[in-house]
Parts: C-alpha cells; sequence; structure tokens
C-alpha cells in the first residue's frame, strides 16, 4: 500500500493494473463507493473518432448519419479545432472504459479514477439509471439491433431501411417514456385489491350517496371520443411507441426498427438529465481519489501538478462575457456544488445551517453525496443543493428576455439575499427536461375520416417551433404514419391556437 | 473486483467506413459539385491528393423538433456590475448579454475532408471511355479463369478435399461400414469373454466386420471431385497512352503546362479503367523522338514543326511494342497547331490508314496563350485539317485549351458519359 504507482510519464498494462488498484483501494474504502465490474480498452484517436461517431457505443447499426458526423469529426480534428475526450465510458456491466494511448501515466490514473470508479458509481446507483437502463442488457442488444437492420437491409432492401431510421431518427427525441410506465398486473395482488375494496365499502355503505347529483349525463359523442382515445392510449407523448403500436400501415420490421431507435433513446435518456451530477460526481472522485494517492506517496508532486494543471481546465467555468463561454460547464457546476456539499457537512456556516438544517454540520460528506448521487437528477440536485455561497462565487445573475420589450434584458434577480432562490429555481429549471423539449402529444386519430393523425405541441413562453425543421420530421411522421399529419401549436396559458402544420406523406416504396 | 485490461489498438480500424460510404453516397451529388468546385482552382497534383470539400447541408441535415424566439430565461455566471431591476441594451456591445453557442442553423456547410481514392472516385465518376472501346471488343479478348463447380476429373492439384470427404463419408454411412469404434469394442468383448462358445460367434462376427471395412474403402474413387474451371474471355486490362508534343520554338512553358496537366489527368484516368497502363513520350519538332518525361516536359529543343513525324514515330513504336489486339491504344497530341502545310497530306494519310483504325481514342489538343479568347485563336493549320478528317467520319477528338481552369471543363467534355448517339461538338 505505499511505494510509487509510477515514475515519468510511461505506463504499461501493470501500471495501469497497479493504478486501478490503488484507485479501487481508496475508492472503496475512504468514498464507500459501489461499482460495476470494470474493463479498460486501450485505443487508438482513430478508434476515439470511430466511438464518437456511434455515439460512443462499441457496435452500432450501420447509418449514414454516423458516417457525417465521423467525417465531421475527423475534419475537426486534423485541423486542430478539436481535441479528443480522453476517455469514453459506457454504463454497461462491465462498465467499459476507454483510455486513449496517447495518455501519459497521470492521465491514465485520472481517468481510471474518474471513469472507471466516478462514473461507474453513479451509472450503478443513480435512481434514473436504475430505472431506465439495462446495463447489463445494452451490449447484447446493440448486437441484436445491428444484426436485425442488417438483415433487414438484406431483405428489403437498403433504401427501405434507411428511411424508416431517418424518420426514426427525427422522432427520436420524442421516444421516450417518460413516466415509469404501469406495472404488469398482479392477479392474486389485484384480487386482494379489489377485496379490500369491497370491504371498504361495505362499511362506509350510506344511502344518502346515492341522492347526491352527479353532473350532466356525457353525450354519446363524448363518451365515443374518450373511448378511443382510451383505445389508442391518448394522449401519448412517445411517439415513437405511438407509431409503433398504432400506425396502420408499417410492416412487422419497421415496427422493430421503431422499437430499437425507440428503446436506444430511452437508454440515453437519463444520461441527458444528469449531465451535471454524472461529470461531477467523476470529478469529485478522481479529485479525492488523486489526492489521496498524492497524499500517501503513491504519486510524485511533479504527477500531481500534472493532474492539477489538467483537473483546472477541466473545472474552468468562464464568465459569461468570456469569449470562451458557451454556457455552463457541467464538470464546473457539478464539481463546484459537490465539493460546497462537503464543506457544508464539515464546517457549516449559520447561513448554511438555516439553508440546510438536515445535511449542515452532519460530518459524514460521503454519506450525504452517495445519497445525493443516488436520488437525484440535475433539476432537482440544484434546486436542492445550490447554495447561496456558490452562487456568490460564480456571481450568478438572472436576465429575463422578453421579445415584447422594447427597452431590452431585464435583469430579473442577482446573487443577492433577494435574488438566491429565484436564481436557484431559474437555474434548475434550466435542467428540466420538462422544459427543454418541447411538449408534443399525439392527441387524437381521425378514425371515423381520413385517420389523420392530430398532435399537438403546447407552447410555453412562446417559443413556437423551428418551421423548416418540423416540416421536416413532420414528413417523416406522416410518411410512417401513412395518412395526413396536423400538428396544431397552442399556447399553454391561453389556449389560443398560433400555427397549423399539415404535411400528407410522401408515396412508400415499394418495399414498404 | 476483478478488472480486465483490453488492448484495442490492434484492432483492424476503419469501423466507421462503411457509414462513411454511405455518407458519401447519399451526399453524392453534392459532393461532386463541390469536388468540381474545387477542382477548378487547383493544381492536379493537390487535386489528385484529395482534400476537403465543404457541402451544403441540404437534405444531409438531420431535422428534429426545436423550439425558439419566445421569452427566455438564462442563469449567467460571472455578474460584475448589474443589479437587480436593470435594462440592458439588446444590441450586445460587451455589456449587453451574448447570444448562446452556435446551436441555429449556423451549421449550413458542412466541411470534411475526402481521402484521394474518394475524391478521384468522385472526379472521375461520370466520365468513362468513349464507346470507340466497345468497338474492340470483340476481338481484343484474353482468356481468365473462373471456378465452376465441381467435376469427376481433373488434375490432382484441384482435388477438393471437403467435396471429396463428405461424399465418402455419405457413402460409408449409406453402405454401413463398420466403424473402428464397433472393431475395437468386439475386441474388447472378445478379450473379456471366457466362454468358448459365444467367443467363436463373436469372433466370425469380428471377422465379417473386418472384412466388410475392407471391402468399403474408406475413400473411393468415386469420391474423388475436382474443382473445376472455365476459361472465359476477358477484356484487355493494360492500355498503352501515346503523348505526342509539339516541342518547337512556338510552344511555350505555359502551353507545355496546359498538356501536362491534360495528360497527367488522362493518366489518372487510364490507371482507374486498366489495370496496366504504359506511357510513350514521343516529342517532335520536324523530327519525333521517343524521350523520358523528364525531357519531354523539360528538355530544350527547337527546329520546324513536321506533325507527320510524331505520327510515323508512333506508328512504329505501335508496330514493333504494342500489338492492337493486345494491347488498348490511347493518344493525346498537343500542339500549337502550327504545322508546315506541306506536311498536311502526310498527316491525313498516316492517321487515317495507320494510327485511328488501331486506337481507342485520339485526342488533338490545339493549346493557346492565355488571355486571348477563343474568337481570338483563329483556325490553325492542324486544326483545320484535323477537322476535315473529321467531317470524314474519322474518330477524333479535339479540343482548344487557353487556360489553366479549363483543363478540367475540357477533359470532362471529352470523357461525359453520353447516350447512343455520339455527338462530338468541337468547343
Amino acid at each position: 500500500m505505499s511505494g510509487l504507482l509510477f515514475e515519468g510519464a510511461d505506463w504499461n498494462f501493470l501500471t495501469l493494473q497497479r493504478i486501478h488498484d490503488a484507485c479501487e483501494a481508496v475508492a472503496q474504502k475512504e468514498l464507500g463507493l459501489d461499482t460495476y465490474p470494470n474493463q479498460i480498452e486501450v485505443i487508438t484517436a482513430e478508434q476515439m473518432l470511430d466511438a464518437y461517431s456511434s455515439v460512443g457505443m462499441p457496435l452500432f447499426y450501420k447509418h449514414w448519419s454516423f458516417g457525417k458526423h465521423f467525417a465531421y469529426h475527423e475534419a475537426s480534428y486534423r485541423k486542430g479545432l478539436m481535441g479528443l475526450a480522453y476517455e469514453i465510458v459506457i454504463n454497461s456491466s462491465p462498465c467499459i472504459s476507454y483510455l486513449m494511448e496517447e495518455n501519459t501515466a497521470t492521465m491514465q490514473t485520472l481517468v481510471i479514477a474518474h471513469a472507471a470508479f466516478g462514473h461507474n458509481h453513479f451509472f450503478k446507483n443513480n435512481y434514473l439509471f436504475k430505472q431506465w437502463t439495462d446495463a447489463d442488457g445494452i451490449l447484447d442488444y446493440l448486437d441484436f439491433a445491428r444484426g436485425y437492420i442488417a438483415q433487414c437491409e438484406e431483405r428489403f432492401g437498403r433504401m427501405a431501411v434507411e428511411h424508416t431510421l431517418d424518420a426514426a431518427h427525427a422522432l427520436m427525441s420524442h421516444g421516450v417514456d417518460r413516466y415509469p410506465g404501469k406495472k404488469k398486473l398482479d392477479f392474486r395482488e389485484e384480487e386482494k385489491r379489489a377485496g379490500k375494496r369491497r370491504l371498504y365499502e361495505e362499511e362506509q355503505f350510506n344511502d344518502l350517496w346515492r341522492t347526491v347529483p352527479t353532473g350532466p349525463a356525457k353525450t354519446s359523442a363524448v363518451l365515443n371520443v374518450e373511448r378511443r382515445r382510451a383505445l389508442l392510449g391518448l394522449p401519448q407523448e412517445n411517439l415513437l411507441y405511438f407509431l409503433e403500436k398504432s400506425a396502420p400501415r408499417l410492416a412487422a420490421w419497421q415496427r422493430e426498427l421503431l422499437r430499437i431507435v425507440r428503446h436506444i433513446a430511452q437508454y440515453f435518456y437519463p444520461q441527458g438529465q444528469t449531465k451535471v451530477m454524472n461529470e461531477g460526481t467523476a470529478t469529485y472522485v478522481h479529485y479525492r481519489i488523486m489526492k489521496r494517492l498524492h497524499e500517501d506517496g503513491r504519486l510524485t508532486d511533479g504527477n500531481f501538478l500534472e493532474f492539477l494543471q489538467s483537473h483546472t481546465n477541466v473545472v474552468f467555468q468562464p464568465e459569461f462575457d468570456d469569449p470562451r463561454f458557451s454556457g455552463f460547464n457541467p464538470y464546473a457546476l457539478g464539481f463546484a456544488i459537490m465539493q460546497d456539499i462537503e464543506r457544508i457537512v464539515k464546517d457549516p456556516t449559520e447561513e448554511d445551517r438555516e439553508w440546510f438544517p438536515d445535511i449542515a454540520g452532519t460530518g459524514d460528506e460521503m454519506a450525504v453525496l452517495r445519497d445525493v448521487w443516488a436520488n437525484y437528477r440535475d433539476e432537482s440536485f440544484i434546486s436542492q443543493y445550490l447554495s447561496p455561497n456558490l452562487i456568490r462565487h460564480f456571481r450568478l445573475f438572472h436576465l429575463h428576455d422578453d421579445p415584447a420589450e422594447r427597452a431590452g434584458i431585464l435583469v430579473d434577480a442577482i446573487h443577492d439575499e433577494r435574488g438566491y432562490r429565484r436564481i436557484r429555481r431559474e437555474l434548475s429549471k434550466q435542467y428540466d427536461v420538462g422544459y427543454i423539449d418541447p411538449n408534443i402529444e399525439v392527441v387524437d386519430v381521425d378514425l371515423a375520416g381520413d385517420r389523420r393523425l392530430m398532435l399537438r405541441h403546447t407552447v410555453v413562453k412562446g417559443a413556437q417551433l423551428n418551421e423548416t425543421d418540423t416540416k421536416r420530421v413532420l414528413q417523416h411522421l406522416a410518411d410512417l404514419w401513412s395518412y395526413d399529419v396536423q400538428l396544431t401549436e397552442v399556447d399553454a396559458a391561453t389556449d389560443k391556437v398560433l400555427k397549423e402544420y399539415v404535411l400528407n406523406p410522401r408515396i412508400q416504396p415499394a418495399a414498404a | 473486483m476483478v478488472m480486465h485490461i483490453i488492448d484495442r489498438r490492434l484492432n483492424p480500424g476503419g469501423k466507421s467506413l462503411e457509414n462513411r460510404q454511405r455518407f458519401l453516397r447519399r451526399a453524392k451529388a453534392l459532393v461532386q459539385g463541390a469536388v468540381k468546385k474545387t477542382s477548378q482552382d487547383r493544381d492536379i497534383k493537390d487535386v489528385l491528393e484529395g482534400g476537403e470539400v465543404s457541402i451544403p447541408l441540404d437534405g444531409m441535415d438531420e431535422p428534429r423538433f426545436r423550439r425558439e424566439g419566445g421569452t427566455r430565461d438564462m442563469v449567467l455566471p460571472g455578474n460584475k456590475k448589474f443589479i437587480e431591476g436593470d435594462i440592458l441594451p439588446r444590441s450586445g456591445d460587451g455589456s449587453g448579454r451574448k447570444s448562446g453557442p452556435g446551436q441555429g442553423d449556423s451549421e449550413d456547410a458542412f466541411r470534411f475532408v475526402l481521402s484521394k481514392e474518394e475524391f478521384v472516385n468522385l472526379f472521375l465518376d461520370d466520365l468513362e471511355l468513349p464507346d470507340l472501346a466497345k468497338r474492340k471488343f470483340a476481338e481484343a479478348e484474353s482468356e481468365g479463369l473462373v471456378r465452376a463447380g465441381y467435376s469427376t476429373s481433373g488434375s490432382p492439384a484441384n482435388i477438393s478435399i471437403s467435396r471429396t470427404v463428405t461424399r465418402a463419408m455419405a457413402r460409408r454411412v449409406a453402405l454401413r461400414r463398420p466403424r473402428p469404434e464397433a472393431i475395437a469394442e468386439l475386441e474388447a468383448r472378445i478379450a473379456e469373454e471366457t466362454d468358448e462358445d459365444k467367443k467363436a460367434a463373436l469372433v466370425a462376427e469380428l471377422e465379417a466386420l473386418k472384412a466388410k471395412a475392407k471391402r468399403i474403402p474408406f475413400i473411393d474413387p468415386i469420391d474423388i471431385r475436382y474443382r473445376r474451371f472455365e476459361a472465359v474471355p476477358k477484356p484487355i486490362a493494360q492500355a498503352v497512352m501515346f503523348c505526342l508534343m509539339d516541342v518547337s520554338g512556338s510552344m511555350s512553358e505555359h502551353m507545355k503546362d496546359l498538356a501536362k496537366r491534360f495528360y497527367m489527368l488522362l493518366y489518372v484516368f487510364l490507371t482507374r479503367r486498366y489495370r496496366h497502363v504504359e506511357i510513350v513520350f514521343i516529342r517532335h519538332t520536324d523530327r519525333a523522338e521517343e524521350v523520358d518525361e523528364q525531357t519531354f516536359f523539360y528538355g530544350p529543343a527547337s527546329g520546324g514543326t513536321l506533325v507527320s513525324s510524331a505520327l510515323q514515330c508512333m506508328h512504329d513504336i505501335v508496330r514493333s511494342r504494342f500489338r492492337p489486339s493486345d494491347w488498348n491504344i490511347y493518344a493525346a497530341q498537343a500542339s500549337d497547331g502550327d504545322n508546315a502545310t506541306s506536311d498536311s497530306e502526310n498527316v491525313a494519310r498516316l492517321l487515317t490508314d495507320n494510327i485511328l483504325p488501331v486506337s481507342q481514342f485520339f485526342a488533338y489538343l490545339e493549346v493557346g496563350e492565355s488571355g486571348t479568347y477563343s474568337f481570338e485563336m483563329p483556325d490553325s493549320a492542324l486544326w483545320s485539317l484535323y477537322e476535315r478528317l473529321r467531317a470524314n467520319g474519322q474518330p477524333l477528338s479535339m479540343r482548344k485549351v487557353r487556360d489553366r481552369s479549363e483543363i478540367f471543363p475540357v477533359f470532362h467534355d471529352l470523357f461525359q458519359r453520353r447516350g447512343t448517339t455520339q455527338e462530338r461538338a468541337a468547343s
């Protein structure tokens, strides 16, 4: 448990093993992390580019859009516009981390601590990942998807498959279930419940209830609509799911393709909601591990300085008027909040005690953090743990930009007593998927008439859809539905119809 | 916990090659346009090196539902002087807000790098050899072998072992040849058996089995199959390219440069169509000689002009080294158009009788000084002569070129894929 892990920049597989074991000791004993088994894969820059273009997954089906991304990344990488990530980590069991071969030994240590323990723990323990992803099955599923799609291409033609995939990709952001589905009914449980209910009704029987007037009876037309909507499971916000189950003219293989794309979208759904937390966790973990390794004399001062330099780069948050500014750096924000939690737990001020009575001064920061990592996502994490101290540190301010306001943009809140809560609320909203993705639902199908599919976009704060893109997406949607598709944009507050799109399907290729 | 380290560096690269090809196929028209545009203002060498192209994203985009406009709220770091209630001007002159990162439609053009191979492919994709080549097709053939199933006879080198063994096994199973295991088992039982009568019966059985095994061989000659090959005619995969150039005093460096570009393009094009391409450089003044490339382009020479000397030289070389039935012959001639008037008849005779009948393609490129316009380029002696030959139905292609930028269009024009009618309008 002592002695340097390595000297200089060179490493070999034995070094990697030593580094991993040292990190693991710290992660388990000091931080109490609970991780999937690790698999570390050493790759080249070209392989990293490959991984980029297939959203980081080691195997993926073939589609031109991945080629486009690859060409794009390759061009910017060659020109030196873009550096490559030091690592990519995959939420699977075993948890696969890709390490670039160019990394120095220090960087490999950092990356192993960051990905193989930080991200890994987060994947295994965060409730969103537990609920939505199947770490054991994902690689097998991707393998199946790739094989299935290749088979479809052989049997039904590349073009037909490509059209379907294009359409499915366009709707991918609306192919996720936002709420856990209904549990399958368990008959025995159900019977018990019904029995209890009956008992309760008998106990509570009062003939008077019969005489209480109800509202006017629903007309048969209204009942019909309600029945139809119930049968089709409407309203439905998972467009891909709806198409897969209800589109009238899709072939079985097309439904399977939609399903594959939908599953993959669902797999990535938690990652979009936990960017700040995920990176924050990994950064916090690597920082703690590296610090411990250095204190135990397992890293030289020089190596530690090298680490600090790249760590500082990673958690750098440019200010809003800095040319480098491009929104919040999830590493910086997540890491800062987690360090702040550590401070609050260990060494709270009066203000902290007032704001965070539950955790202030409890002394065990890892218990608090593990609980945070398990039970929050970005939005709830920020709205719960962004402290006034941090708001002052970042000097956050809130701008309210109303295009109707001629004078300009209003500074609505700054880092003062009046502003803390508002800033925290607004910032957490920025990470709320409910606000990030446009709220589009299937509301009805004109079954009696021309089978028109009716969608509704609930417009929040006047932000309507981009017209060109929307038309293209709706075109894809119409092609899959194979009858007209209508999208109505309705203002959430006033229920006023703002805009209406109607798209007819293009003629489908014969194979479809 | 167990940790695995896997070294993926040795895995085969090019994992996303297929995706890339799909992307290129989809963007083909766009990329081709871009390739042509880039090739115009580049040197031939650079062009054939591949490089970056930029295509409009139209049709290559991946649309999503996106929102825009409306009331926006944002929280930003780094407040220096604002206080609650301030109104910031919208112009955004440093103190105001900057818009978010370029998520809008800033990505309207898409830049990426094409490899040399891809670039040349796309560049030459819609070009083809003139259908003259087909005229020669029937006679110009060589034999090639292709696999054609199996046969019962053949040379031992062609025995198909797997096929033979499969058939032998099928035969052995069908005829119930006793398996060695069965014989071994029986022998073991005989060794253990104590009862003499039974033993004798078993021995008899063993003998019968052994005899049967002997009668039914492990591999019979009727099992043997040979891989069969069939000879199929193959078009000739070799070509020779004659570069003829006038190097007399009237040819300036600029003209030679134009010619060189044309030759290079032709060479690249031919190498993509033929497995083996030879080049013969013939330069001429009033007499012709075969030279190497360096001398051809840069060697000093001066004198009068006799085009027939070059044609004669080419004819001699063809006769001695390139049998027309074995070689596809291409010729490109570059000249400023000067020729001795007395030479015209000779040229016409050589071309019609000796050269054009054996050539797949003969192109004449008349090069001029840059800056002059075509209407300032009166038809030269050679041009009028070739024009006349063409009018008589001789398969000649001819173009005038004055400027570097015209080389690509002219080349394209010459080899453009055409319909059945072969229309060759001079520029």
